[in-house]
C-alpha cells in the first residue's frame, strides 16, 4: 500500500515537473512578446501591439489551465 | 484568490505548512506554477498597456517652428533646439553649403544625447558607442535598435523651419 502511495506521488511529481517546466517555456514566449510589442510600438508600429496582446492573453490563460491542472495534481497525488 | 487555490477539506495553513517531506516538495512546486502564473499575468497587463498606449494615445502635434536662420551656423556647425516640445531635444547640423540636416538628438538605445562628430561626419552616442549616419540617422554600429527620428526642414524666408518628425521603420 505504501509503495503504491508512493509511485503515486512521484507521477504526480513528474507531472508537476513537466507542467511547470511548460509554464516556464509559455513564460518566456510571453517576455519575448513584450519586448517585441514594446520594440516595435516604440519603432512607430501600432498595429503590432493588438496580435501581442491577444497572444499574450492566450499565453496567460494557458498558463491559468496548467496552473489548475498543478493543483489537480496535487490534490488528487497528495490529499486522497 | 479561488482561481488560484481549489478548495480544500483542508485549512490554508495545512495545505501550505506541511510537515511531510513528501508533502513539502509538491507545496514549493506549486507556489512556483503560482507565481510562473502571476508573473504570466504581469507579462499580458505589460502588453495591454502597450496596446492601450498604441490605439488612445494622442498623436503628437508638429507645429512650423523656425529654428534657424539659413547662413546661421558654419557648414559642419551644430545648432541644438527643441521640437516639438521643449523636451524633445534635437541636433541641426550644416553638411555642406545648402544642406542641413536635423535629428532627435535622444539616442534609440537608451536615450543618451547623440553629438555629431565632425571629424567623422557622423552621430555619435557617447554611452554605449553607437554611431548613426549623418544622411539619414540610420544605425552604422553599435546598440541602437533604430535610426534617429528625422526633423523635417523647409527653408522658408531666410530661415529653417522645422513641420515634423519622420520616425523611420527600419532598423
Amino acid at each position: 500500500m505504501a509503495n503504491r502511495d508512493f509511485t503515486k506521488q512521484k507521477r504526480g511529481l513528474v507531472a508537476i515537473d513537466g507542467a511547470m517546466a511548460l509554464v516556464v517555456v509559455l513564460l518566456v514566449i510571453q517576455i519575448w512578446l513584450l519586448s517585441a510589442a514594446l520594440e516595435g510600438f516604440l519603432a512607430g508600429h501600432r498595429g503590432v501591439a493588438l496580435p501581442a496582446a491577444i497572444f499574450s492573453g492566450l499565453l496567460f490563460a494557458c498558463c491559468l489551465g496548467l496552473n489548475a491542472f498543478v493543483d489537480r495534481v496535487d490534490r488528487h497525488s497528495r490529499r486522497d | 484568490m479561488s482561481l488560484l487555490r481549489s478548495p480544500s477539506s483542508e485549512p490554508l495553513w495545512k495545505d501550505e505548512f506541511s510537515v511531510f517531506t513528501a508533502d513539502e516538495r509538491y507545496v514549493t512546486r506549486r507556489q512556483f506554477v503560482k507565481f510562473l502564473s502571476l508573473a504570466s499575468l504581469g507579462m499580458f497587463v505589460g502588453n495591454l498597456w502597450i496596446l492601450a498606449r498604441a490605439y488612445f494615445a494622442k498623436t503628437p502635434a508638429y507645429p512650423a517652428n523656425a529654428v534657424a536662420e539659413v547662413g546661421e551656423i558654419p557648414v559642419k556647425g551644430v545648432k541644438l533646439f527643441s521640437y516639438p516640445t521643449p523636451d524633445d531635444r534635437c541636433i541641426l547640423v550644416r553638411t555642406s553649403e545648402d544642406e542641413y540636416v536635423a535629428y532627435s538628438q535622444k539616442c534609440t538605445h537608451l536615450s543618451c544625447a547623440v553629438y555629431y562628430s565632425a571629424k567623422n561626419d557622423r552621430l555619435e552616442c557617447p554611452c554605449h558607442r553607437g554611431f548613426f549616419s549623418i544622411k539619414d540617422g540610420s544605425v552604422l554600429q553599435g546598440p541602437p535598435p533604430r535610426p534617429l527620428p528625422r526633423i523635417v526642414l523647409q527653408a522658408t524666408g531666410g530661415k529653417l523651419v522645422a513641420t515634423g518628425v519622420q520616425v523611420s521603420e527600419n532598423g
